[in-house]
């Protein structure tokens, strides 16, 4: 049967680069000197799992690059070899290389082979070095097992620790697989003809999970075999024939004295294996004791202990679990396209719904009321299934933050600077589209920070800080918005600089005096840079405007608070979807708009004497204390309204860029949710209008956009 | 559009000429309704309206030509087109007096529209074919409504022009 491997190439890619995010991650976190086990572990099977898919699909050059990794990591996590910067550095251009191959290999490029050979040779170097160190002085082999021993060209098997080791006794090999063996592409067949192939095998298999015939799942596996070879075949050896089963079964590899020949018996050394290991000896005590036992541990149950042993090795064993995720896992993949397709429809049927609704306003009679009954559920049902749509677009932030350790850790080493990276809040969840445009404008923010705000650790130090800086990046839900802040506890913005700055560019005159957010405002003009020399971290001078306009197209605003010696905090402030908006529909003329809840202030009727006309010619109204410019919709948008005269129709004060100002229409018509439509797919940008709906009765209503209105009032003012 | 054999045409009226598409362009016609205006627009376009979900924005042929107005009745249709543009590829509506038929034209008859001022006035019309005795205006509708769209969108004129000449 041939089967074409290309189909699963896009789900080994994106799983791939998954797992090097983890991978990466793992590193991170490693400690020099005293790391953890299990992120060891994960670093390991991320490795492991590369290295199976890759030389499943064919490409080689990945399997091998990641054979080397996995063996040095083996030596890691055997305790041989201990983690130093030098070998955590090595590994995370490793995760580098291997996304490089990766995505070479995606976009079907060549690989840069110099790249990864090169660093592969550093990988075997330093498993070099670690052998000739084994050999020198063997490190506990008890825990080790024969793998290092092995490496370390020891006397293979007789090298073991085991107490009744001569050449007469066996290996004996417990090999109970999961039942999704098969479908990973392993045969057990083929692994007890190798297992034979290297000395006398003997089998027995165990077939007690064998369900009725009608039952059997063909492309389950349901048998569990234990197995015996004679001791001198290497250790080694049996493991490598179950090198592709590992995360898949159940395996223990244990020696056992010539003649005990029943499966009855215990296992004497530590056995020597895979992660089940140790959860296998804790579930063991309670099992039946054994005649036959060569040593004082206590005796193992047999095969079918091992059997039962399988479930609660999952739960234990968190290194088990890892392997058989995308097994059974709670979650599926699906393209990008086919949800904004979902959403669409969805979007279609929501204004279906609202025409039909207004429709069946207009009946009467009997059955009238319950086709109103029936519309009211059938609107109580659409609203549930938009949200429930919208939630499947929702991501947690952490997608974005997961980037930023590495960044910050390069970056804090290249500048000399010692800094640590607070992420809170990675589980806030917004819009895919919001997700994917915010990555870069904060990427820019941190590299701020870094660079500019965070001092050297002397600088620190003198200022009596500690010399270790802070960033942090936090996110979280305020209202129908998310916030998202970067902060840092550097020396904040230098105004004096900033100012002189300004002032030599003649962007604010010798004597004018700014108050501090005013001189904020200045680090977001295009081309503004304080940094004395141009890094290839930040000061080329394109930066802070590219921020905020990315972060204005997304509907959001970023403020800035900053303090002499403490530090300084720029928040983000961004909507929850693209998708949809709070909108107040308003009339003018016979047309209808809709105003952004978010941008509203207030809305008011206005007393005759409410309005003062300022130079004959535009037109002020006071609100609370302020005088906010009056802009008449009608005119702007060059619409004939139901009225002219102020008092007779409505103000709708509206906020935009920190500008205030009252709106004049004719009505206010009710407030709905919009499903925002793009009027740039088919037309073109119009200033002052953000997009598009399709109201209820089918018709089209504009979405203002409240701070382009009021450039575009404040230009027709001038003009 | 093939350079030989034949392809099929959309014709349509306005006023007293015979007007003809690629009917490869054509999306959907439709019977016209009240369109929402946008701010800031050519006169000719009239606005936009919800296609099946989708904004599209809608212009006035005759106005484009700088023909007399006439009143949009119970037969004036809208035909939706698709036209190409720098920007990629848009969805247009345009309100016409009425559609005619589809007919076959030969790309061997079609002759080229004669040179009359400036070239820029008439570089929208592909060439005239004589169609059951009457003269049919072939249009190019990438120039003649992308240049609109580029002009509307903010993109230079002349820019998109020589983009689509390309």
């Amino acid at each position: 049967m041939t089967v074409d491997l290309a189909q699963f190439h896009d789900a080994f890619f994106e799983e791939s680069f998954e797992a090097l995010d983890a991978m990466e991650a793992a590193l991170l976190k490693l400690d020099v000197g005293s790391p953890e086990p299990e992120l060891i572990n994960t670093i390991f099977r991320v490795a492991h799992s590369i290295k199976g898919g890759s030389a499943t699909f064919g490409f080689t050059e990945i399997a091998s690059f990641t054979h080397s990794l996995e063996t040095l990591l083996d030596e890691l996590r055997s305790g041989a070899m201990a983690v130093t910067v030098a070998l955590s550095d090595l590994l995370l251009k490793s995760v580098d290389v291997m996304r490089a191959m990766l995505r070479a290999v995606q976009a079907k490029q060549p690989i840069d082979s110099q790249r990864v050979s090169d660093l592969q040779f550093d990988l075997e170097v330093a498993i070099a070095n670690k052998s000739a160190q084994a050999a020198a002085a063997p490190v506990s082999a008890a825990v080790a097992g024969g793998a290092h021993s092995a490496a370390a060209g020891g006397s293979g098997a007789q090298a073991e620790p085991a107490v009744t080791a001569p050449a007469s006794s066996r290996w004996r090999i417990r090999f109970h697989p999961y039942r999704e063996l098969l479908a990973r592409g392993n045969d057990p067949l083929r692994m007890l003809r190798e297992l034979a192939a290297l000395g006398e095998l003997a089998v027995w298999v165990d077939a007690q999970m064998l369900p009725p015939l009608a039952d059997v799942n063909p492309q389950d596996c349901y048998l569990a075999w234990s197995l015996e070879l004679p001791g001198e075949v290497a250790e080694e050896a049996i493991k490598q024939v179950f090198e592709w089963a590992e995360g898949d079964c159940d395996l223990t590899i244990e020696r056992v004295a010539a003649g005990t020949n029943d499966f009855l018996a215990s296992p004497q050394a530590p056995v020597v294996t895979p992660a089940p290991a140790s959860a296998l000896a804790a579930t063991t005590p309670a099992q039946v004791a054994a005649p036959e036992t060569t040593s004082a541990t206590p005796a193992v149950g047999a095969v079918p202990t091992i059997a039962t042993a399988a479930t609660p090795l999952r739960a234990e064993a968190p290194a088990k679990t890892e392997a058989s995720i995308s097994g059974d896992s709670g979650s599926i993949r699906v393209s990008v396209e086919k949800i904004d397709e979902l959403m669409n429809t969805v979007g279609e049927l929501v204004i279906t719904q609202a025409m039909l609704s207004q429709l069946g306003s207009h009946f009467d009679g009997p059955e009238a009321e319950k086709l109103r009954g029936g519309l009211a559920q059938l609107e109580r049902n659409m609203r549930e299934l938009q949200e429930s749509v919208m939630r499947v677009r929702m991501l947690p932030i952490s997608f974005v933050f997961s980037r930023f350790p590495r960044m910050v850790r390069d970056l804090a080493q290249r500048l000399g600077k010692q800094i640590e990276l607070k992420l809170t809040g990675e589980q806030t969840e917004l819009d895919k589209t919001v997700l994917e445009k915010i990555g870069d404008p904060l990427v820019h923010l941190v590299r701020n920070c870094i660079d500019h705000g965070i001092e050297s650790p002397e600088a620190r130090v003198g200022a009596g800080k500690p010399a270790e800086g802070t960033v942090h990046l936090d996110a979280c839900h305020r209202g129908g918005n998310i916030a998202v802040e970067v902060s840092d506890d550097g020396g904040g913005l230098d105004k004096e600089r900033i100012l002189a700055k300004a002032r030599a560019r003649g962007l604010v005159g010798p004597n004018d005096s700014l108050t501090d957010s005013e001189i904020h405002e200045l680090i977001f003009l295009p081309g503004f840079s304080t940094a004395e020399k141009t890094t290839d971290v930040s000061g080329r001078g394109v930066g802070m405007d590219v921020v905020r306009r990315n972060v204005k197209a997304l509907g959001g605003k970023i403020d800035l608070k900053s303090e002499p010696g403490r530090g300084s905090r720029f928040t983000i402030t961004l909507p929850l979807t693209l998708a949809i908006v709070d909108g107040q529909s308003v009339a003018v003329g016979t047309e209808t708009y809709i105003v952004p809840l978010i941008s509203i202030v207030e809305s008011m009727q206005l007393k005759a004497t409410g309005v003062t006309r300022l130079s004959g010619r535009s037109e002020v109204l006071s609100f609370r204390g302020d005088y906010l410019p009056i802009i008449r919709l009608h005119e702007l948008f060059g619409v004939e309204p139901r009225s002219r005269a102020l008092h007779e129709g409505l103000v709708v004060v509206a906020e935009g860029d920190g500008r205030r100002v009252g709106l004049f229409v004719d009505d206010l018509l009710g407030q709905q949710q919009v499903v925002i439509k793009s009027l740039e797919t088919n037309y073109g940008h119009i200033e002052g209008v953000s997009g598009a709906t399709i109201l209820g009765d089918g018709s089209v209503a504009l979405i203002l956009d409240v701070p382009g209105l009021i450039r575009a009032a404040s230009m027709r003012a001038a003009a | 559009m093939t350079t030989n054999g034949s392809h099929q045409v959309l014709t349509f009226v306005l006023g007293n000429e015979t007007y003809g598409v690629d009917i490869l362009r054509v999306q959907e016609i439709r019977g016209w309704s009240a369109v929402t205006k946008i701010p800031h627009a050519p006169a000719h376009v009239l606005g936009v309206l919800n296609l099946r979900g989708s904004i599209v924005p809608i212009v006035d042929l005759r106005m484009r030509f700088a023909l007399e107005r006439v009143e949009y009745t119970a037969v004036t249709v809208i035909i939706v087109m698709s036209v190409n543009t720098p920007a990629g590829r848009r969805d247009f509506g345009v309100v016409v007096d009425g559609v005619s038929d589809v007919v076959d034209v030969n790309s061997a008859e079609v002759k080229p529209a004669p040179e009359l001022g400036s070239r820029s006035a008439t570089d929208y019309i592909r060439g005239l074919v004589s169609v059951a005795e009457r003269m049919v205006v072939l249009l190019d509708i990438d120039r003649l409504i992308g240049r609109d769209l580029a002009i509307s969108a903010g993109v230079d004129g002349e820019e998109a022009l020589a983009a689509s000449a390309a």
